[in-house]
């Protein structure tokens, strides 16, 4: 006997996800193939969840008593139809890998998220969004269809129009309603990998919502990032970008290199109060000078972050959280509510984002966008004094009738979740009833 | 490869088809629009390795079911041959095992599957395909050994024997093919994320991914010495560890 293929067995691992504020010891299995799973003896009574690159910030990709299902190894291009552009490819290929492969054929994903590492089945279970969502909506909007393995049902096919309750549940279904193996995507022609880039600073919070209002339909990308030091009259300053397809310019995919990497965590005063404020300052004087349109590589807009690899251990060893919402347009003054109280607690957010979201609804019953402003801010994690900052933010988010991104969450109040998301009970019905998370426990508890 | 004339694609065959670093250099090969013939274990996990590949650019790919290190290269090689079109003109020999080192140190049998697969196995496909190659006057052959050959160290020695014997063999094979048109070359990695390290705790400046190793077989398929590590930091570090007195590496657990 040389030893026999086909078997993978589950090893135990730390899982941890990207905002690092807890550590879960677990079982783990790592396939490459879906006939690991979908042939496993015993895999039927196996509690489990799916999981992908876990960019995901909080609880959502982290176990209770389940074993992980690391679907990364699921990465390979199944079929591509040239007339309807849709690639079928394993749940496991980051948007990285895809675009490596597409960009060169003139293709692009109809839209991208902020970082490239994130897995088809990772976009698919949050419904991602992009900078595009005004004119692409979110992520399942160009999903056709995928392969879903249930613990009650075995190997699922679902289509949107044969399967349209199941469809709508795993888009933004948070990998509770069972394993994606492979996803059917539906992506864009383009002619230049480039895109024409202009920046334009903005004084306060009405005149981002004029900017913004003034580049729907006008630019295809646009995105914001606000000074959340900034106090009093210059309160909700930004730098507000907008960016349409270079139409000339080549095609050139992004450098594969993973970037510079952050060898260990930082202590955490590299997140201090003084550092997070004079890199605002100089963000914001620096974005000021840049006029005009700029032509940018894609990866340089959409991917900023990409090129520091773990970025996230800068925030130290007790992690951060970041907290997004989005509240309705008729309540979108309550963002200049909530940056009011960040830039008046004493936790400054390194990175604070805004963006517009736009009318296409989600296709998903747990989608997070709706039409509307999102904000995102990020915290160093400071235990009960960050916990009580995004509680007071809670509370704002509710009175607008707005929503939190659970993808970014560790920590919101079943009450608040189920606020959010009226779909919810339909939700539930549909959840595999041998899968779960640290999240879903929370929320169900 | 100065030509203007592009070059025709090359046919490349995989032996261990399966394996991810192998997976990696097939990757960069299909992108030239090399024809590929994928050997391992298992026909519908080969097939989906070569849909991939197929739409990265690869003018043909073929599987064959095989296991490697149980059947007879001599009686296999015309046919993984004919797949590849009547010549070839990289033979990529992938196919390995690490199995357990503490196993093996009481358990027989499993000490000779390890050398069967790492070694026995691997030396007669390199002396069938260097006999094949040394006729066409043309091609190479790229056999994957590892670090754990330069050094016998406690961690890993029986695997480690069977590397160490299959590069010694590659190194005499790339000798005796000079000068006749054919090559052989060594791959040696170091540590690199792949199924066959599940389990081991990564991250860190020694690990690296299969695409990094890849890019270096892919290389050293065209051109470059018969013995090479990959990524070739690994060669400064194993010219420390060979030469670390017995002394002082008895003192650790490598
Ligand atoms: C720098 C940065 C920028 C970001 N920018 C954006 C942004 O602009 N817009 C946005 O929407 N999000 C953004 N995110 C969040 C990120 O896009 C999502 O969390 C995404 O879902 C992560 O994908 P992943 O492959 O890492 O999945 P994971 O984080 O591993 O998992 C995400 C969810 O998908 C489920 N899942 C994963 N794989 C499968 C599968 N095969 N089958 C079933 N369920 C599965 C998991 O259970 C989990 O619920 C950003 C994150 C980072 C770190
Ligand atoms: N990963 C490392 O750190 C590392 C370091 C140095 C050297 N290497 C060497 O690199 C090579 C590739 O390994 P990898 O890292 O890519 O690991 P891998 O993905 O586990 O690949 C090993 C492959 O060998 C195949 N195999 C084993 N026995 C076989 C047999 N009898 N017949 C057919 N196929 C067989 C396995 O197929 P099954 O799926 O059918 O079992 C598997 O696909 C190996 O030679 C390994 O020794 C690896």
């Amino acid at each position: 006997m040389t030893g026999s293929a086909a078997e993978t067995a589950p090893v135990m691992e730390t899982a941890t996800s990207w905002g690092r504020t807890e550590r879960v010891v677990a079982l783990t299995l790592h396939p490459v193939f879906a006939s690991e799973l979908v042939d496993r003896p015993g895999a039927g009574a196996m509690r489990r969840l799916p999981v992908g690159l876990r960019r995901s910030y909080g609880t959502t990709v982290l176990p209770e008593d389940e074993v992980v299902l690391d679907l990364t190894g699921l990465d390979r291009l199944v079929a591509f139809d040239p007339e309807t552009r849709i690639l079928k490819a394993g749940a496991g290929l980051s948007l990285d890998r895809l675009m490596r492969w597409s960009v060169p054929r003139g293709l692009f994903p109809a839209t991208v998220p902020g970082t490239r590492f994130v897995t088809l089945g990772g976009a698919v279970a949050n419904d991602v969004h992009g900078k595009n969502h005004a004119s692409a909506g979110s992520f399942g909007r160009a999903v056709t269809g995928f392969t879903l393995l249930r613990s009650d049902r075995g190997v699922v096919r679902v289509d949107r129009e044969t399967e349209p309750e199941l469809f709508a549940a795993t888009v933004g279904g948070l990998g509770l309603t069972g394993v994606i193996l492979d996803v059917s995507l539906r992506l864009v022609p383009i002619s230049s990998s480039d895109l024409m880039v202009e920046t334009v600073p903005f004084g306060d919070f009405a005149d981002f919502l004029a900017l913004s209002e003034e580049s729907l339909g006008r630019f295809e990308h646009s995105v914001a990032w606000v000074d959340c030091t900034a106090r009093g009259a210059r309160l909700g300053r930004g730098l507000f970008e907008r960016a349409d397809r270079a139409e000339t310019g080549g095609l050139v995919p992004h450098d594969p290199g993973r970037g510079v990497p952050v060898p260990f965590d930082a202590p955490s005063m590299a997140m201090s109060r003084a550092a997070v404020s004079a890199f605002n300052r100089a963000h914001y004087a620096r974005g000021r000078r840049k006029a005009g349109r700029v032509r940018t590589p894609y990866a340089a807009f959409f991917h900023p972050l990409d090129g520091l690899r773990d970025w996230n251990r800068l925030y130290g060893r007790n992690g951060f959280r970041q907290y997004q919402c989005v509240v309705p347009n008729e309540a979108a003054e309550a963002v200049a509510v909530m940056l009011d109280v960040v830039s008046g607690s004493d936790q400054g957010s390194f990175l604070a984002v805004l963006k517009r979201f736009g009318p296409i609804p989600g296709e998903g019953m747990l989608s997070f966008p709706m039409p509307g402003v999102t904000l995102a801010l990020d915290f160093r994690n400071d235990g009960a004094s960050t916990l009580a900052l995004l509680d007071r933010l809670d509370a704002i988010v509710r009175e607008a009738r707005g929503r939190l991104y659970p993808a970014k969450d560790g920590r919101m109040s079943p009450a608040m979740f189920r606020a959010g998301y009226p779909a919810l009970e339909d939700f539930t019905r549909r959840v595999d009833p041998l899968c779960g998370s640290r999240f879903w426990r929370r929320m169900t508890a | 490869m100065t030509d203007a004339a592009p070059a025709p694609p090359r046919s490349v065959l995989v032996l261990g088809g399966l394996s991810a670093i192998a997976r990696a250099a097939a990757e960069l090969h299909a992108a030239e629009g090399a024809r590929l013939v994928l050997a391992g274990r298992g026909k519908d996990r080969l097939e989906e390795v070569a849909a991939d590949l197929r739409l990265r650019g690869a003018s043909a790919v073929e599987t064959v079911d095989l296991d490697l290190a149980a059947c007879d290269p001599e009686r296999e090689a015309p046919r993984l041959v004919a797949a590849c079109g009547g010549t070839v003109d990289v033979v990529l020999l992938a196919y390995g095992m690490l199995g357990d080192q503490l196993r093996a140190e009481t358990d027989v049998d499993h000490a000779l599957a390890v050398i069967d697969v790492n070694f026995r196995s691997a030396a007669v496909w390199c002396l069938v395909f260097a006999r094949r190659l040394e006729a066409q006057g043309a091609g190479t052959l790229a056999v994957i050994g590892s670090v754990a050959g330069d050094r016998g160290r406690r961690s890993n020695h029986v695997y480690g024997a069977a590397k160490g014997g299959l590069g010694l063999l590659v190194q005499g094979i790339a000798h005796r093919l000079a000068g006749t048109g054919a090559r052989a070359v060594l791959i040696k990695p170091g540590l690199v994320d792949t199924p066959m390290t599940r389990g081991f705790s990564k991250g860190g400046p020694l690990w690296s991914s299969p695409e990094r190793v890849a890019a270096a077989i892919h290389a050293a398929t065209r051109s470059g010495p018969a013995v090479v590590h990959a990524p070739a930091f690994w060669r400064w570090i194993m010219l420390v560890i060979r030469n670390l007195p017995d002394a002082v590496m008895h003192r650790t657990k490598l």
